[in-house]
C-alpha cells in the first residue's frame, strides 16, 4: 500500500479492463490531449489534469494539479492549488480596475459600466467578504441543489441591500468555470480547455435537476466534451490510481467499500462494491446518501462560537470580525489538538484590528477537551446502529435560506444510511450468488444465509462495509478518522462482521480533482472503472381518475420511468403507460426518486410506499410544442428516459405511433421548473 | 555697535556643544550605514555592490537638522535592496513581502510598537501570532534550505574550493583548504521564490491600507 504508484507492471490483469471497453463514449472527432478533472467545490475548487497521449495504461499516468492564478489582494496575482469558491460583488470605487488585471489580461470589471458592481472570485473575494459579507457570495454549490428557489434566478448575496449587483447560483457557478478556463487557456494556450476531456465533479447526492444544472454551467463555458462525476467516485478512482495495480490485493470479492467524503460545506456517502466480471474484480457504485449540508467548515465555526461563548461568560464580548479571526485561528489548532501528541491546549490570540497591535487583544485557550466535545461529540458523536439523525418539525414558513442538516452528528446520518441501504448489493452480488455474507434479495432470507449473524429481535439489519475510504481536510485530524472507524467497527463487532480495513492513500484535499482527471483516462478504456448508473429510480405521479372529493388528496400511483442503475449506455426506456397530452398547454407532472427500490423496472406502476421510500422532487413539465399539430389536439404519448454522455438524466414525451414512418415525434421534458 | 562683530563672534561659541553632538550622531550613522552596507552587499549580490558605494557620499553630506530623516529613508534603502535577488523589481519585491508580513503576521504593526513598558506575557501571546504568520508567509513565498546538513556545533571540514559567498570562514583564518573547524550556523538559502505577480502600475509603497468600517 505504501509503495502507491511505483508499480510499474500494470499490463498482467488487463482483462478487468477491458470489461469498461464497452462503455468508453468518447466521440470520434474528439482530439482532447489532456483529460482534466474540476472539483467544483463548496468552498474550493481544484482542477487537475493527466496528458493523454503519455502512458498507455491509466495506472501509470501521473496526475498534476494546475496552479490556478487569481488576485490575492487589490493588484497581486497569485498562484494556488486551488480556487476558493467565493464570489464578491466589489463596490466600484472599493478597487481601482487597474489592480484587477489577472495574466491573461482580462480586467474583471470589463464591459461593464464604471458605477456598477465589479465580480471577482477566488482568494481576493473570500479576502474581502471576510470584512464585508453583505458583498459575498458563498457556497454557491448549495444553493445549486436546492428545490425551494430558482436556481436561475439573481438573488445572491442572499439578504443584502438592492443596490448591491445580484447573481444567480448557476451563473456564479459559471463564473469559477470561466475562470478555471482562463487559467489554463493562459497556461495552454495550444491546447484550449473547451476542447479537452473535462470532468466535472458533483456530490454523489445531487439530485437530477443540480446535475442538470451543473452541466449547464459548464456547458455554458463551451466545454466540448464534459462527463460529470461524482465525487466519492472520483475519491476511490484517486484511490486506486494512488494504488496502481495494487488496489486489486487490497480488497476482494464480495468487499464492500464505504465512501465518506467530508468536504467544506457537505458530507457525502457512498458505497461501492467489489464484484467479478469475466474473471476479474469490479468495481460497483450501489447506493449514495441523501444530500447532507454539513462540512468542515461548520466545525470550525462551531469551535469559534464556543470560544465566543468561553468569553463571553469571562464578561468579555466578542464582535463578529473576531469570530471569523477565531474561526480561522481555530482550524489551525483544531489539527494540533486532535492528533496524537501532548498538546493540552493551543493559546488563541485575536489581536486589536488597529495598527496598535498590543491594545484590546483577545486571548484565550483552546484546550484538547474543549475541541474533543465540541468536534468529536459534537459532529461524530458515539451513535447506535439503530438511531436516526434527529428531525426538528419544520416551521410552517418557508425560510429562504440554505437547509442546513438540522442534526450535525454525522455518525448519525452514517448509521441512518448503512440501515436504508442494507439491501444495496443485492442485485449485484444476488444475481452472481458469488457472495456469502452479504444479504441476498430478501434481506430475511439474507439474516438467515449469514451463519455468523445471530440477530435478535431488537437488531436492526444494516449492510456490512468490509472496507472504508475517507475524503476530506476533516480527517487530517487523527482522533475524527479514529472515531467513525472505531463506532463502525463497533456496529460490525455487535453484527459478528469482520472490522474495517482502512483504505489508505487518499489525498485529502486534492483526491477528488485528481481521480476526476484520472477518469478522463479510464472513460478511454485505460484503467479501472467504477460502474455507477442512476443512484436512484425516478416515479411520476399519477393521480386515479375518481370525482374530486373536496378536502381529500385524490389517491397516488407512481410510475416508473426511470429504474435504478440505468447506465449511459443503456438505451431509452419507455414507460408503458400512455398519457393524453394537450398541444400548445404545459403539463405538470409530480416527480419522485428513490434511492432504495432497486427492483423496479421501466413501467412498474405503484399503488402504495413506505413513507421514506419514495422522496418528492420539484415538479417537472412538458410543452407539446403544435409543429404541425393544431393547438388544443390530443396527443397520445409515453415518458422515456435516458442517461446522457454527460451524465444527466434526460426525459422525454415520445408521440405514439410515427406518421408515416417517420421517427416519432419527442419533446423534452423539463425537469428544471419553478413558477 | 561693537556688540555686533562680537555677537557674530561668540554665537559658533556657544552652540558648540550641539555641533559636536550632532556631528557625533552623524558621523555615528555614517558608520553604521557603511556596516549595513556591507553586511548587506555580503548577503546579496554583487551587482548591488558597486551600486551602494556609489550612494555611500551622499549619505555622509552632513545635514545636521534632517540627518535623522536622511537616515531613516537610508536605511529603508537598504531593507529594499536586501533581497532584490529574489525578482528583478528590487524595491517592489521587498516592498510586496513588507507587505504579505503585515498582511499575515501584522509585522509592521508589531515592529512598531514600543514594547518596552509591556510584560513579557502580554509581548509572548502577541508574538505567537506575529511568529505564525511570519512563518505561514515565508512558507508560501519562499524555500528557504539549510547551506549545510551538518549538526551546528560539530566538527567539519571545508573542501578546497568553497564558495565564499555561501560559507563564512572566522575566526584563526589562516593557512590553505581544507580547513577543519566547528560549525556554527547553518546557513539558509532561498531555493525558490514565488511572489505574488503584481498589477502594472501598483503602488507598492502601500503596504497597509487604511481601513474605514461604514
Amino acid at each position: 500500500m505504501s509503495s502507491a504508484g511505483s508499480s510499474g507492471d500494470s499490463s498482467g490483469d488487463s482483462s478487468g479492463e477491458k470489461v469498461s471497453d464497452e462503455h468508453v463514449s468518447v466521440d470520434a472527432d474528439n482530439q482532447a490531449r489532456y483529460a482534466v478533472g474540476i472539483d467544483l467545490g463548496t468552498t474550493h475548487c481544484v482542477l487537475a489534469y493527466t496528458d493523454l497521449s503519455q502512458g498507455e495504461d491509466g495506472v501509470e499516468s501521473v496526475l498534476k494539479l494546475m496552479p490556478i492564478a487569481q488576485l490575492s489582494s487589490p493588484g497581486n496575482v497569485e498562484e494556488r492549488e486551488q480556487l476558493p469558491s467565493f464570489m464578491y460583488m466589489a463596490h466600484h470605487s472599493e478597487v481601482k480596475a487597474g489592480d484587477l488585471v489577472l495574466p491573461w489580461g482580462a480586467s474583471e470589471s470589463e464591459g461593464q459600466d464604471a458605477s456598477a458592481d465589479i465580480p471577482l472570485v477566488g482568494a481576493i473575494a473570500r479576502k474581502l467578504g471576510e470584512k464585508t459579507p453583505l458583498r459575498l457570495v458563498a457556497s454557491a454549490k448549495s444553493w445549486l441543489c436546492h428545490n425551494g428557489v430558482d436556481r436561475r434566478s439573481d438573488f445572491l448575496p442572499m439578504n443584502s441591500p438592492d443596490e448591491v449587483r445580484k447573481t444567480s447560483p448557476l451563473q456564479v457557478s459559471i463564473a469559477y468555470l470561466d475562470h478555471l478556463r482562463r487559467a489554463w487557456d493562459h497556461r495552454f494556450p495550444e491546447d484550449p480547455l473547451i476542447e479537452q476531456d473535462v470532468t466535472v465533479t458533483i456530490p454523489a447526492s445531487f439530485d437530477p435537476v443540480a446535475r442538470e444544472l451543473s452541466a449547464e454551467a459548464a456547458k455554458a463555458v463551451g466545454f466540448k466534451h464534459l462527463t460529470l462525476l461524482e465525487e466519492p467516485m472520483a475519491a476511490v478512482y484517486h484511490w486506486v490510481h494512488a494504488c496502481a495495480d495494487a488496489w486489486r490485493d487490497e480488497v476482494k470479492l464480495g468487499d464492500i467499500i464505504l465512501v465518506v467524503d467530508i468536504g467544506g460545506g457537505t458530507t457525502d456517502l457512498s458505497l461501492v462494491a467489489v464484484s467479478e466480471e469475466q474473471g476479474s474484480l469490479v468495481l460497483n457504485r450501489v447506493a449514495v446518501g441523501d444530500h447532507i449540508l454539513l462540512g468542515g467548515d461548520n466545525m470550525d465555526l462551531a469551535l469559534a462560537y464556543r470560544i465566543k461563548a468561553k468569553l463571553a461568560s469571562e464578561g468579555k464580548n466578542i464582535e463578529p470580525w473576531q469570530i471569523q479571526a477565531i474561526g480561522q485561528a481555530c482550524r489551525d489548532a483544531k489539527e494540533v489538538l486532535l492528533s496524537d501528541n501532548d498538546t493540552q491546549s493551543v493559546a488563541i490570540t485575536i489581536p486589536s484590528r488597529g495598527s496598535r497591535l498590543f491594545s484590546s487583544k483577545i486571548r484565550c485557550e483552546l484546550t484538547r477537551d474543549e475541541v474533543t466535545e465540541t468536534l468529536i461529540e459534537g459532529f461524530f458523536p458515539h451513535a447506535g446502529i439503530a438511531d436516526k439523525p434527529r428531525q426538528n418539525s419544520r416551521s410552517a414558513l418557508t425560510q429562504r435560506g440554505l437547509p442546513y442538516a438540522q442534526d450535525p452528528g454525522i455518525t448519525r446520518h452514517l448509521a441512518a444510511f448503512l440501515t436504508r441501504q442494507q439491501d444495496a448489493t443485492s442485485n449485484l452480488f444476488g444475481n452472481t450468488g458469488a457472495v456469502d455474507n452479504t444479504v441476498g434479495d430478501d434481506p430475511l432470507a439474507a439474516l438467515g444465509a449469514d451463519p455468523l449473524a445471530a440477530p435478535s429481535a431488537d437488531t436492526v439489519d444494516f449492510i456490512k462495509p468490509s472496507a472504508i475510504l475517507l475524503n476530506g481536510g476533516v480527517f487530517k485530524a487523527p482522533r475524527v478518522k479514529e472515531r467513525i472507524v472505531t463506532l463502525i467497527n463497533e456496529w460490525l463487532s455487535a453484527a459478528d462482521a469482520q472490522p474495517l480495513q482502512v483504505l489508505e492513500g487518499c489525498d485529502l484535499d486534492l483526491a477528488v480533482g485528481k481521480g476526476a482527471s484520472y477518469y478522463g483516462k479510464v472513460r478511454r478504456g485505460r484503467g479501472v472503472r467504477i460502474r455507477g448508473g442512476l443512484a436512484s429510480a425516478y416515479y411520476v405521479g399519477i393521480e386515479s381518475t375518481m370525482p374530486a372529493i373536496p378536502g381529500m388528496e385524490p389517491p397516488l400511483q407512481a410510475l416508473c420511468i426511470a429504474p435504478f442503475g440505468l447506465e449511459e449506455t443503456s438505451p431509452a426506456q419507455a414507460s408503458g403507460q400512455q398519457f393524453g397530452l394537450v398541444v400548445g398547454e404545459p403539463v405538470h407532472f409530480r416527480f419522485f426518486g428513490s434511492s432504495t427500490r432497486r427492483e423496479d423496472t421501466t413501467g412498474t406502476l405503484l399503488d402504495a410506499w413506505e413513507d421514506d421510500e419514495l422522496q418528492e422532487l420539484p415538479e417537472i413539465q412538458v410543452t407539446l410544442t403544435a409543429e404541425g399539430r393544431r393547438v388544443g389536439e390530443v396527443v397520445p404519448v409515453h415518458l422515456s428516459a435516458r442517461v446522457t454522455e454527460v451524465g444527466t438524466l434526460q426525459l422525454e414525451a415520445q408521440a405514439l405511433g410515427g406518421q408515416g414512418g417517420t421517427a416519432p415525434q419527442s419533446w423534452q421534458v423539463e425537469l428544471n421548473v419553478r413558477d | 555697535m561693537n556688540l555686533d562683530p562680537n555677537t557674530l563672534t561668540q554665537l559658533p561659541v556657544s552652540i558648540d556643544l550641539l555641533h559636536l553632538v550632532l556631528s557625533g550622531l552623524v558621523l555615528l550613522l555614517v558608520v553604521l550605514l557603511i556596516m549595513s552596507r556591507q553586511l548587506s552587499s555580503k548577503l546579496s549580490n554583487q551587482e548591488c555592490a558597486p551600486k551602494s558605494s556609489g550612494q555611500a557620499p551622499t549619505a555622509s553630506r552632513p545635514r545636521a537638522p534632517s540627518a535623522v530623516g536622511a537616515s531613516t529613508t537610508q536605511a529603508q534603502a537598504v531593507r529594499v535592496n536586501v533581497p532584490s535577488k529574489l525578482d528583478s523589481a528590487a524595491p517592489d519585491a521587498a516592498l510586496q513581502l513588507l507587505a504579505l508580513l503585515q498582511q499575515e503576521a501584522r509585522f509592521i504593526d508589531f515592529t512598531q510598537e514600543d514594547i518596552s513598558e509591556l510584560s513579557d506575557s502580554d509581548i509572548g501571546g502577541v508574538a505567537r501570532v506575529v511568529h505564525e504568520g511570519c512563518k505561514k508567509t515565508l512558507d508560501k513565498y519562499l524555500t528557504l534550505v539549510a547551506i549545510r546538513d551538518e549538526e551546528e556545533e560539530s566538527a567539519i571540514t571545508v573542501a578546497e574550493g568553497f564558495d565564499p559567498a555561501q560559507l563564512q570562514l572566522t575566526g584563526n583564518v589562516v593557512g590553505e583548504a581544507p580547513y577543519k573547524g566547528t560549525l556554527i550556523h547553518r546557513g539558509w538559502k532561498v531555493s525558490e521564490v514565488s511572489l505574488p505577480k503584481l498589477a502594472k502600475g501598483h503602488n507598492t509603497r502601500i503596504v497597509a491600507r487604511a481601513e474605514v468600517e461604514l
